[in-house]
């Protein structure tokens, strides 16, 4: 193949392809241990993939999500939760594991018994122990404080420091009456 | 005006190796499908709610916000090489994203990329605290404006789990030529794998790292504060930038001879080819980087995160008004690069 040689150095190589672009691409080939080389333009060797591996990020997360998400002990998803959709914008818990995107903020809690886990092995923790939202955030806060606060007595009751578990049980119901008088001042601001 | 960023004039706490420190918060409306499933006119509704909101905070915050399909490609591609937007947002179709993007460009918002909101942060040098700070600011101030879908167990919800909580990632882009010479990089970033941390090239994800620059975050976004993953980030950078100054000391004493061979040749290639390609340049102005950090090469007028703009497709087609294709461009940065660095060299 004749005119398939290297680009001469008297006048503008074009494109293989298209034999109207110049070529600015060398595209070289092995098919069975034998080469083959090309040149081409810009546009025409996108077309032909040469840029595949370059530009386009093969091994997204969201790739690895759809292997996480379909994987059970047993490797089968059950018919009932390959049916699931949620119910305020229609997402199906199928499409997610396509995906691995969600449809709406609603989808967490259409998905949760299966989110749950997944999110647990994506983060190795479930719950989020960071910024409160201003507006009708306090509740929040609130409640964080409570939880902690329940925590910290269960731990002292299995140590059997009663005198220290009395001290969190008051401040649980102090926090607790505070919370019962005060309203809740959720959307407001 | 200035064609560069505020965060690439190279100050900040060790800005010589940590080029950037970036916070960077996804959001999103409550009651509101996610980006990948919006229809017209709910897309157009949202957008709304956002461009008013970005208005209210334009006097303070000096945000200017602009709809993507209003800017030409080239344009856009100028802002994924600046590394306020992300590549995946100019990818089309870019009907219904919106930017807001300050005077400065260190703030910018990305509308309807994977999330409703991609709040960024962009600071040059180890400023991941400082980064947070306005971050959390600009987030107060949009959320007094905007109804985010949040909940009190799994924090910020988000269009993909793997950001929910925080939805936080902080990153550092670092300069690590010697330890890569060393051949100590990957052992580095295999440790920083163990201890939940990314390490990526230059452009973000499915990238390479060219230029021996790397970017570095945290891989998890939930079970701790946002002050707790960014003081590990920090300390981790810090224990690196350490390891890249051991690094360069180590090869100045031992490999002297070689170190001013490759930063001179990178320099003489530099200033005299006529013909050069993006990576090709990226790859000698890292050697010229560290020759200069190392003062075996004279200090020029523009950083080098201002030269590696010169490397970019999309930054030599805004400087010369027009397309190029890739053999032009070749030579147009050879063009750009040659003259700068012999120009600055001269009035330095």
């Amino acid at each position: 193949m004749e005119q398939n040689s290297e680009p001469r150095q008297d006048r503008v190589q074009l494109c293989q392809r298209c034999e109207s672009r110049p070529a600015s691409v060398h595209m070289s080939t092995v098919v069975n241990g034998e080469k083959f080389d090309r040149f081409l333009c810009e546009d025409c060797a996108r077309q032909e993939g040469a840029y595949h591996f370059m530009l386009v990020p093969q091994f997204t997360i969201q790739h690895v999500l759809g292997g996480l998400i379909g994987a059970t002990p047993t490797g089968q998803r059950p018919q009932a939760v390959i049916d699931k959709t949620c119910p305020v914008c229609g997402y199906s818990y199928q499409q997610f594991a396509e995906t691995g995107r969600l449809g709406c903020d609603h989808c967490y809690e259409a998905f949760h018994e299966e989110l749950e886990p997944l999110v647990k092995r994506l983060h190795g923790s479930v719950e989020h122990h960071g910024k409160v939202p201003k507006r009708g955030g306090q509740d929040i806060l609130q409640q964080r404080t409570l939880e902690e606060l329940r925590t910290k007595m269960r731990d002292a009751i299995a140590r059997e420091a009663f005198e220290e578990a009395a001290k969190w049980r008051d401040e649980i119901r102090a926090l607790e009456q505070q919370h019962a008088s005060g309203g809740s001042n959720h959307g407001s601001l | 005006m200035d064609p560069f960023s505020a965060w690439m004039q190279a100050k900040g706490p060790d800005a010589d190796i940590v080029l950037s420190s970036r916070i960077r918060l996804a959001r999103n409306l409550k009651d509101t499908v996610f980006p990948n499933r919006l229809t017209d006119d709910v897309a157009e509704k949202m957008l709304h709610q956002v461009e008013q909101a970005v208005n209210d905070l334009s006097r303070t915050w000096q945000m200017h916000f602009e709809r993507l399909d209003h800017l030409s490609p080239i344009d856009r591609q100028v802002l994924v090489e600046k590394h306020l937007i992300s590549p995946a947002f100019i990818e089309e179709p870019v009907k219904y994203r919106a930017i807001a993007i300050d005077e400065r460009e260190s703030i910018s918002i990305m509308v309807n990329e994977e999330d409703h909101l991609r709040i960024q942060i962009l600071l040059s040098g180890l400023q991941l605290e400082e980064a947070w700070t306005v971050a959390n600011q600009l987030d107060d101030a949009l959320e007094r404006r905007l109804d985010y879908a949040y909940d009190s167990h799994s924090g910020y919800l988000t269009a993909c789990p793997t950001n929910i909580g925080t939805a936080m990632r902080a990153s550092v882009m670092v300069h690590l030529p010697a330890l890569v010479l060393t051949r100590q990089a990957s052992q580095v970033f295999t440790t920083l794998a163990q201890i939940g941390m990314v390490v990526r090239g230059l452009y973000g994800e499915g990238s390479d790292a060219v230029g021996n620059i790397f970017q570095i975050s945290n891989q998890v976004s939930l079970g701790l504060s946002e002050e707790e993953f960014i003081h590990n980030l920090a300390t981790v950078t810090q224990q690196i930038v350490g390891r890249e100054r051991h690094a360069r000391q180590y090869l100045q004493h031992n490999a002297g001879v070689m170190l001013a061979d490759r930063v001179d040749r990178a320099w003489g290639l530099l200033t005299h080819a006529h013909i050069m390609t993006s990576e090709e340049a990226l790859r000698l102005l890292s050697e010229v980087k560290l020759g200069q950090d190392l003062g075996l090469l004279p200090k020029t007028k523009s950083t080098f995160t201002q030269l590696t703009l010169f490397t970019r497709p999309g930054f030599l087609q805004s400087q010369t008004g027009h397309e190029l294709n890739a053999a032009e461009r070749d030579q147009i940065r050879a063009q750009f690069l040659r003259e700068r660095l012999r120009e600055e060299v001269q009035s330095v």
